[in-house]
């Protein structure tokens, strides 16, 4: 046989991991308020807010535990438009990935933009969330953000 | 830590992937000889040294290793380890032996489990040869080898497992 005329072998393979984790005493309040439909972050000593809520303050390394509620509104950083969500993909219309601080924070949370075309898209425009109605303490109870009317 | 503070419980969380393996050339080659019970590497044309299961190319000189060398089930031990840890969803019950496995007149070894010998029996440098699972299972895999067993031959010198000089 030709190398070249080889029929390839193929197969379909398979990779799952199934594993428990706990979110600990900061991340736990910050997902136990989403199924609340609100969103917590952590303040530090120099006043900066960070959104989702971060454990640590990346510059000082300050252990944060002061929670404060941001949003639920925001403004988007940045944003990638996904015109042909795959099978993976949480929505099955096109949507956009979307950095977006939430009013009150000083940083910025991934989550997604949909219910818009790709040219409603700016960076600096409002979001609000569209919420689960079935929250499970997870980053999920945000089903997306919408554009602000 | 107050009861508010205390972490909540462990959440389940999953990682999922889905692939379409390609073989390529050199493992679809191999892997249609492994089918009729043949073990077949490739040889670098430069360096000479043998590989299996091949990759279609030598990292060493960086060229295709195109030149079949059909190899014999025998070989020894290059390394081993005992697994005592389960490992979720693998059928093998610890302790059971992990080794690499160096066929005769191959420059590298490949990962093969060793049986029908103690645990405690098993060494670097032990003479080994391939036991089949009956030619009606044979199947694209490794895996038509149950596992590699102890035969009645002298220990190979360990200096002779170092990779051959370019």
């Amino acid at each position: 046989m030709n190398d070249s005329k080889i029929n390839l072998l193929e197969a379909p393979f398979e990779l799952s991991y199934k594993y428990k984790r706990s979110s600990g005493p900061i991340m736990s309040k910050f997902f136990e308020g989403l199924s609340q439909k609100k969103i917590f972050g952590t303040k530090s000593k120099a006043q900066k807010v960070f959104a989702p809520a971060a454990e640590y303050d990346p510059d000082t390394r300050e252990a944060l535990t002061e929670i404060v509620e941001v949003g639920p509104g925001g403004t988007i950083e940045s944003w990638s438009w996904v015109n042909s969500p795959r099978s993976h993909h949480l929505l099955k219309t096109p949507f956009a990935f979307a950095l977006i601080k939430l009013d009150g924070a000083d940083t910025a949370m991934l989550h997604m933009v949909s219910d818009c075309d790709e040219s409603d898209l700016s960076t600096g425009k409002k979001v609000l969330p569209v919420w689960s109605e079935n929250p499970t303490e997870a980053i999920t109870d945000i089903n997306y953000f919408i554009l602000e009317s | 830590m107050s009861d508010d503070q205390a972490p909540k419980d462990y959440k389940e969380s999953f990682i999922h992937l889905e692939y379409q393996y390609t073989a390529g050339s050199a493992t679809t080659t191999f892997l249609n000889q492994v089918k009729e019970g043949r073990l077949v590497g490739q040889s670098c044309p430069k360096c000479k040294a043998v590989y299996v299961p091949p990759r279609g190319s030598c990292p060493r000189c960086g060229i295709a290793t195109s030149i079949e060398v059909p190899l014999t089930d025998k070989g020894c031990v290059e390394s081993f380890t005992v697994v005592h840890i389960p490992i979720p969803g693998n059928p093998i019950v610890p302790p059971y032996v992990c080794a690499m496995i160096r066929l005769d007149e191959a420059d590298i070894s490949f990962l093969h489990l060793v049986q029908d010998i103690e645990i405690d029996q098993i060494r670097i440098g032990m003479r080994v040869q391939a036991v089949w699972k009956p030619k009606d299972e044979w199947t694209h895999s490794l895996e038509n080898i149950k596992w590699f067993a102890p035969i009645d031959e002298p220990d190979v010198d360990v200096s002779t497992l170092r990779f051959k000089p370019s």
